[in-house]
């Protein structure tokens, strides 16, 4: 076996996420050799893998959302590893951007780094029970 | 966190499946070899990604099995430098904090690399991290099952093929990659073909609950 190149391409957690529940779909279809000793190995990864990005932003993304996002991202001039986490971290505070950008302090003024809050949280969909429990904090302080 | 990665195999058909369409018995083939294997300084493979050449099939004299060379793409689990992950504590230990993601256990956080001031709890078996404050210092404790956000650092690979029957000399102790307990009297300790090393030394990272507001 030889590895011709071994970083031919970036891929986006959504991009796997959504190749393994369509490899799911097709195997379930397919019935009894799933079960073969030689399965167990695809089996055990394709549940774990898909278990871990269940639980984080990407299960809600769809590739126009991506593609959105990332015409969006086109004017703050991020490195594709850069979009790459925001994209899949869905980062919510200054702190995580600053993590995720390089330099961001030098390289983004504080209105831009809210602006790339905002951008995050309107075209990448969000954890709706998340979403409840803050709303729900907003009413209770409109009330007092 | 994931690659595609370009590889070319040549895969042998057995006759018992020459009915079944050759994609399909290829696609069989590679993901029985190298799904959730980590192939050597390239990463965990995942699952294939898609078949972008098939060369001619040849049979050879001897063997009634069809040989195949095929042109791929193959997901593996990378992540690059300085890549920010979040995974869950599987256990503490002298040696650091062990995270796991799920599909892949054997990331390693170095007691250097957490945020200072760090105290191991030898009671608990628990990493503390002594956050000063005006008031005081709170004792914030690192559990297990705990999701931490946390920085790759670092990547080690360990090439684990079998060596020859003469190779009985042990080896050098690795710098701190086995996961195995140091007690093991057989002599064989298992060593991870691949871990990561990371840190969490950084404000934002470490577990999620320490920097939610």
């Amino acid at each position: 076996m030889e590895v011709k190149d071994a970083n031919a391409a970036l891929l986006s957690n959504f991009e796997v996420f959504k190749l393994l529940t369509d490899l799911k779909e097709q195997r379930k279809d397919s019935g009894k050799n799933k079960h073969s000793t030689g399965q167990q190995n695809l089996n055990t990864i394709m549940y774990e893998t898909l278990k871990h990005l269940s639980k984080t932003p990407c299960s809600r993304q769809s590739p126009e959302i991506v593609k959105e996002f990332l015409t969006t991202m086109m004017p703050h001039k991020l490195t594709k590893a850069e979009k790459l986490q925001l994209l899949n971290h869905r980062p919510q505070t200054a702190v995580e951007i600053q993590l995720m950008v390089e330099e961001s302090e030098e390289r983004l003024s504080e209105e831009q780094i809210e602006e790339l809050i905002q951008t995050v949280t309107d075209i990448l969909p969000g954890d709706p029970e998340q979403e409840i429990a803050t709303s729900a904090d907003v009413v209770m302080d409109q009330a007092q | 966190m994931f690659v595609a990665v370009e590889m070319v195999d040549t895969v042998r058909i057995p006759p018992w499946n020459f009915q079944r369409q050759l994609n399909d018995a290829i696609i069989e083939e590679l993901n029985k070899k190298l799904a959730n294997k980590v192939v050597y300084n390239v990463g965990l493979c995942i699952c294939l990604y898609d078949i972008t050449k098939l060369e001619d099939s040849y049979i050879f004299p001897g063997d009634g099995a069809s040989h195949t060379k095929v042109h791929f793409r193959y997901v593996v689990f990378h992540p690059f430098l300085d890549e920010i992950l979040v995974g869950k504590i599987k256990y503490c230990s002298q040696e650091g904090v062990y995270v796991t993601v799920g599909f892949f256990d054997d990331i390693l956080i170095p007691p250097e690399s957490l945020q200072q001031p760090a105290k191991f709890d030898e009671a608990e078996q628990v990493w503390v991290w002594e956050y000063e404050t005006d008031e005081g210092a709170h004792d914030l404790y690192m559990d297990q099952g705990e999701e931490i956000r946390f920085r790759v650092t670092d990547e080690v690979f360990l090439d684990t093929s079998p060596t020859g029957p003469t190779a009985a000399t042990v080896d050098a102790p690795q710098p701190g990659q086995s996961t195995a307990p140091p007690a093991e009297d057989s002599g064989q300790k298992k060593e991870a073909p691949y871990t990561l090393i990371g840190t969490i030394s950084e404000p934002g990272l470490g577990l999620l609950s320490w920097w939610n507001s």
